[in-house]
């Protein structure tokens, strides 16, 4: 991987095979995460009808899907307030659909948009917010199953379960900021 | 619908509180985190909410040093549009009422 390259409307990158492999095989999996949550919700007759279409009440037991669908209100743990635990509720039922639509759809642009064989990647300018937002996904889920911390070192021993993922965590985290700086304004 | 519980809450002093709260405007906190980079927190500050790089940063860096930063505030309808915003991007955002 190369960084990122603004050319005017054109956003190009290059991956190798593995490169590729590795991207589409995680953006797979969060997009399968999502849609598994969606389908929990199966949308009845009246939501066809009147295109309103309503989420869960709860928030995911899973702790990387209650990162990428948090709560629309900080809930203290011990003793939440009740008034918020009911509007989070709401809130939640009301604009997970929607956020899983996005979060989904910016998926599929990446895995319609990186061959599975690597090379250069060119991207408009939509595509490419669908790209920084889906490797931000993927930054959290990884960063959630690896417990990461805001002094994560490049390398942690090697007896540590996590060490042999910390170096894809890394290496997307560059490849994601490389991608900012060229979409920088 | 009936409940209880609000019936229970009018009284004077509940009320007078009631009102003051209506009254109070609605405020989209971004709260830091230890994936989110510095560089996409800026960008989506300015992208979404159109902020100038300086306001951006400042406000990213208020997000990482004092571990939250109150980015927009207004109606609840507004608020609730930029918290769902945020979360499409991928930030830890959440909405509350001005203190």
């Amino acid at each position: 991987m190369k960084r990122w390259i603004r050319d005017g409307d054109v956003v190009v990158g290059r991956l190798d095979r593995q490169e590729a492999a590795v991207v589409r095989g995680l953006v797979s999996q969060i997009q399968d995460m999502l849609l598994a949550r969606a389908e929990e919700t199966p949308q009845d007759e009246l939501a066809e009808l009147t295109g309103i279409r309503t989420g869960p009440s709860e928030a995911p037991d899973d702790p990387i899907l209650g990162r990428l669908l948090p709560d629309f209100h900080r809930l203290d743990d011990d003793a939440p307030d009740p008034d918020e635990v009911n509007s989070a509720s709401a809130l939640r039922s009301l604009h997970e659909p929607e956020l899983l639509d996005h979060k989904t759809g910016a998926a599929e642009v990446v895995l319609k948009t990186c061959s599975p064989d690597g090379g250069e990647i060119r991207l408009t300018i939509p595509e490419a917010e669908a790209w920084m937002a889906s490797l931000n996904d993927v930054r959290l889920a990884l960063g959630t199953a690896l417990d990461v911390t805001e002094d994560m070192p490049d390398e942690l021993p090697p007896e540590d379960p996590r060490s042999p993922h910390l170096g894809v965590y890394h290496w997307l985290t560059w490849v994601q900021d490389t991608l900012v700086e060229a979409m920088m304004p | 619908m009936t409940t209880p519980v609000e019936q229970e809450r009018t009284q004077p002093e509940a009320v007078g509180e009631e009102i003051a709260a209506e009254d109070r405007p609605w405020q989209t906190v971004v709260w830091n985190d230890p994936v989110n980079l510095m560089s996409y927190v800026t960008y989506v500050f300015q992208k979404l909410f159109g902020f100038s790089r300086d306001k951006a940063t400042k406000l990213m860096l208020d997000v990482h040093h004092k571990g939250k930063a109150i980015v927009t505030s207004g109606t609840k309808d507004k608020v609730e549009a930029d918290v769902a915003k945020l979360h499409a991007a991928g930030l830890w955002a959440t909405m509350q009422r001005a203190s």
